[in-house]
């Protein structure tokens, strides 16, 4: 076990200091020394993606990088997309379209598609589809899931 | 049903939004990882390495002496714990067979706990666990529940129980039959796998002398009290906690070693314990379910009529008996003649034990692999018979007029009598709906053109409702907001949404209004939790009638407050006004209950409080009934199998929410393709297990799996519950594998081809090869 060490994150335009090991997960950071638990775990071996969020406007699975690496980068994550009380576009098609059941791997796929859609607002729905599939629900059979991120994805650019 | 519609509100039948969602999409749910408790320990899991050993010594000096260790424990440390109760009571026969919270003498999986770290972080615990030497003195190992019984202990063997269950002449049967057709088929081991690991978190409250256990789901009533038989504690001083659960499907839920665990160490450590199971863990230490196999035959009349089954299985049970017992092979065996007459019926089921992850429920828990092993054998019929797969179903088929049917068997400690339903009307309509005449005739032409592309049909029936009773409270506030309590289980299927409505269309008022309480024992004595689809079924009516109550009471009052006979009052948005004239005279529902306050004088005799609390009880579980129907094309070159269409028909009786229906029956397919296709537990022959890792346990992404097609149909309105409901949580899953079996027999045109699940590409191209 190494020395514990001082960092800073900045997640979702706040800034927070925590003391930890320089071995724990961003993931670990975020949750249990920022007290951000909107990010789940699901795997803890990036396969899931339950504990996706955006850094510098990539999703990453949290879980397969360090805290310390993510020093001086922006993080957003599920707390972050509303604004005030207003939903974001995802939230909101989410409980419109029965996109969740057990909400478990949610926040993940919001962010992914957060980033997706942010990097490319006119994205197809194949090549959506190719994106989506790199996260895992075990709920919802994942039809609902892509009926509210497309019907996001539409209101988004028309907004 | 007697109350009013009130249809701008968004009652029953209406697919409103959920109320469960705000926090989950916002990130403010609390998730057993959520917990926490100041000054809590976190708990490590030492497990087995080895699949079945002797425990020699267990060296715990070099992790308790890792700083931030506050203490390790081995089975000596808890040598007063008895080993995890049966969920039904006890039960002599299978009582050697239980699981200790950590192994004594003998190790009989890889993943039995044999130690358990408690320390100030989760990383140090895991740091320590590591440090945890293990003697252990290897034994042979059994992996197949098919293989010689061994020696489980003093004497009994590991073939623990013979479920047997029957009705009619066997030998007469098969001594006149026109002919036997006979299959061997399996079913491969695999299991839930919520996307959120367990986890539980113990903490005792010395204050209250309270014992609380958070994290609980599926049936937090029934493991309490098991806990107070097990820590001989009063009911009253244990109580069980559900959060927000992630994804439940049988394997969440029930009580686990690890749940023992926190307990015992948040009361002798007199800090509150957190655990929280990481995913290879999982994969070795929650439940499995599902791997048996069956030898099947069946005497078939000259024309094509089923006159009798005879059935002998195998269930791998895994290293111990959990709290299930032998459900499983009882739901096996008592529904496996599907919706057929089978006049002659005979199911023998060894009840075995390996030397692997014990075993226990998952969704659709025996029906799943007995509509596999069933649809089998009737392809094969078919085929023998040279009738079309579809005519032999037909000629056997239980008819409407012969409802309700009742069988000999028993499911769950209820004797089997189907509801009335159109078994055969459902296939009609489902065929003509998606033109399955029209889809026969393309795909043979694709197959004429070299494409091994083909459709299989299966047909079950369900049971949902599991009784006998369930209750629950109503409390309507001052401000017209109301709560409803229930023993009820939230896993993920909308159960709060699904009271609501029930409770708003029932009151009179908005469904938005209402708070629902579940997963708590210290809201309510009586619980059955969330399992064998009759959260809604049954927890739903008894809110239902604890509703009616709430209801004629507040227009008992209204009839004072408003000088209207009370037969003249209906409510409507929470206002309670004269029928036919929404804006008479009128009083909120808000208002009346301040009417009924203690020391309101307005109340008068009656009780003070506008609540009530009543409890349903039910005389059969409701059977639901439905087909499903794959369509497929496989690679040649891969033994890849596509999915191109998929089509269920399903009759609800009456949906409260279609759209959370549509959601359960989706979502149990995309579980059922993942069973069929990908999913399996997999052990070498030392007993290790190969899918360790979601490199390994393959779940279907997005990719793998079609929009499905669905004909809900509400033709048949359960005779059992007053408002009509069957349950929905498993009839996605029940039919696919053997749906998705014929359809490669069809595509391949090898009938009878698929003999066991899961269907792997390697399987399946072996098949393919053997065709030449």
């Amino acid at each position: 076990m190494a020395d514990k060490v001082e960092i800073s994150l900045n997640i979702n335009g706040r800034d927070y200091s925590a003391t930890v090991e320089p071995r724990k997960t961003l993931a670990d950071v975020i949750r249990d020394d920022c007290h951000q638990t909107g990010t789940h775990l699901g795997c803890e071996h990036g396969v899931c993606g339950a504990c996706t969020v955006l850094i510098d406007g990539e999703p990453v699975r949290s879980c397969l990088m360090f805290g310390i690496q993510a020093q001086g980068k922006k993080i957003r994550t599920v707390e972050g997309l509303a604004d005030g009380d207003r939903l974001h576009p995802l939230q909101q098609a989410f409980t419109d379209n029965h996109a969740l059941q057990c909400g478990y791997c949610t926040p993940g796929f919001l962010m992914l598609a957060t980033g997706v859609l942010e990097a490319n607002p006119d994205i197809g729905d194949e090549e959506l589809n190719d994106a989506l599939a790199s996260n895992l629900c075990r709920c919802t059979g994942y039809q609902n899931i892509i009926k509210a991120v497309r019907e996001a994805r539409d209101k988004m650019k028309s907004a | 049903m007697a109350t009013q519609r009130n249809d701008m509100l968004g009652h029953l039948g209406d697919s409103v939004n959920r109320l469960e969602d705000p926090p989950l999409i916002s990130g403010r749910a609390r998730f057993v990882g959520d917990v926490n408790f100041p000054d809590q320990l976190h708990m490590r899991v030492v497990r087995s390495p080895i699949a079945h050993g002797l425990i020699k010594g267990i060296d715990i000096a070099a992790a308790k002496a890792l700083p931030g260790v506050v203490a390790v424990w081995t089975s000596d440390d808890i040598a007063d714990i008895p080993p995890i109760d049966f969920r039904e009571g006890s039960n002599p026969q299978l009582a050697l067979f239980r699981q200790y919270a950590l192994a004594r003498e003998r190790v009989r999986y890889v993943g039995d706990p044999v130690a358990a770290v408690f320390a100030e972080d989760a990383y140090i615990a895991e740091d320590a666990a590591e440090l945890v030497e293990l003697d252990l003195e290897p034994l042979p190992v059994l992996v197949n529940a098919d293989d010689p019984p061994q020696d489980f202990k003093d004497g009994q063997t590991t073939e623990a129980a013979v479920v047997e269950q029957g009705y009619g002449d066997i030998e007469k049967s098969f001594a006149e039959a026109y002919k036997i057709v006979e299959v061997d088929v399996k079913v491969g081991r695999h299991s839930g796998v919520p996307l959120e690991c367990r986890g539980s978190v113990g903490r005792y409250d010395a204050a209250r002398d309270v014992l609380e256990m958070h994290g609980a789901a599926k049936v937090p009533h029934r493991n309490r009290e098991t806990l107070c038989r097990m820590l001989n504690r009063p009911a009253s001083g244990v109580h069980l906690y559900e959060g927000h659960t992630g994804g439940g499907f049988g394997i969440r839920g029930e009580l686990y070693p690890e749940d023992v665990l926190v307990c015992v160490a948040a009361m002798r450590l007199d800090r509150p314990v957190k655990w929280i199971e990481d995913r290879q863990e999982h994969l070795t230490a929650a439940n499995q379910s599902r791997q048996q196999r069956h030898k099947i035959r069946a005497a078939v009349a000259e024309d094509g009529e089923v006159v009798a089954i005879d059935d002998e299985l195998w269930l791998d049970q895994g290293g111990y008996i959990r709290t299930h017992g032998t459900r499983v092979a009882n739901m096996t065996t008592g529904t496996l003649p599907g919706p057929y007459r089978i006049p002659n019926y005979r199911s023998v089921c060894h009840f075995c034990l390996t030397n692997k992850t014990p075993a226990a429920t998952y969704r659709s828990p025996g029906r799943f692999e007995s509509t596999f092993v069933r649809e089998r054998l009737m392809d094969a019929i078919a085929e023998e018979m040279g009738m079309s797969r579809l005519a032999v179903r037909r000629r056997n088929l239980i008819a409407l007029e012969e409802m309700p049917w009742g069988r000999d068997l028993d499911v769950l400690g209820d004797s089997v009598e189907h509801d009335p339903g159109d078994y055969e009307g459902l296939l009609d309509k489902t065929l003509e709906a998606y033109g399955y005449d029209a889809i026969e005739k393309e795909l043979a032409e694709r197959r004429a053109n070299g494409e091994l592309v083909g459709a299989g049909v299966s047909m079950f029936f369900e049971k949902s409702g599991l009784g006998p009773t369930d209750g629950s409270k109503i409390y309507v506030d001052v401000t017209g907001h109301v709560e409803v309590v229930t023993g009820g289980a939230s896993i993920g299927q909308g159960f709060e949404t699904a009271m609501a409505q029930i409770a708003a269309e029932t009151l009179g008022t908005d469904y938005r209004r209402i708070k629902v309480v579940h997963g708590r024992t210290d809201r309510i004595e009586y619980g059955v939790g969330a399992h064998a689809s009759r959260a809604t079924v049954l927890t739903g009516t008894a809110v239902y009638e604890t509703a009616l109550q709430v209801r004629a009471k507040a227009l008992d009052m209204a009839a004072d407050l408003l000088q209207t006979p009370a037969d003249r009052l209906t409510i409507t948005d929470g206002v309670v006004h004269p029928e036919g004239n929404p804006s008479g005279p009128s009083v909120t529902l808000g208002e009346v209950a301040e009417a009924l306050a203690p020391a309101s004088k307005a109340r008068g005799k009656r009780d003070p409080f506008l609540m009530g609390e009543a409890f349903f009880h039910i005389d059969h579980q409701t059977y639901p009934y439905g087909l499903h129907i794959a369509v497929v094309k496989v690679d040649p070159d891969t033994g890849g199998v596509d999915i191109e269409r998929y089509i269920i028909g399903y009759d609800i009786g009456r949906a409260i929410n279609p759209a959370m229906v549509d959601g359960q029956l989706v979502g149990g397919l995309a579980q059922g393709i993942g069973g069929t296709l990908f999913e399996e537990f997999a052990y070498d022959a030392d007993g290790q297990p190969l899918a360790v890792t979601f490199a390994d346990y393959l779940m279907p992404t997005l990719q793998e799996l079609p929009k499905p097609e669905i004909l809900l149909t509400e033709d048949f309105p359960s005779i059992r519950t007053p408002l009509g409901i069957k349950g929905a949580g498993e009839a996605g899953i029940t039919g696919a594998s053997a749906a998705i079996a014929s359809a490669i027999d069809a595509a391949i045109g090898v009938p009878g081809a698929v003999t066991q699940t899961p269907v792997t590409p390697q399987r399946l191209k072996k098949i393919l090869d053997a065709r030449g």
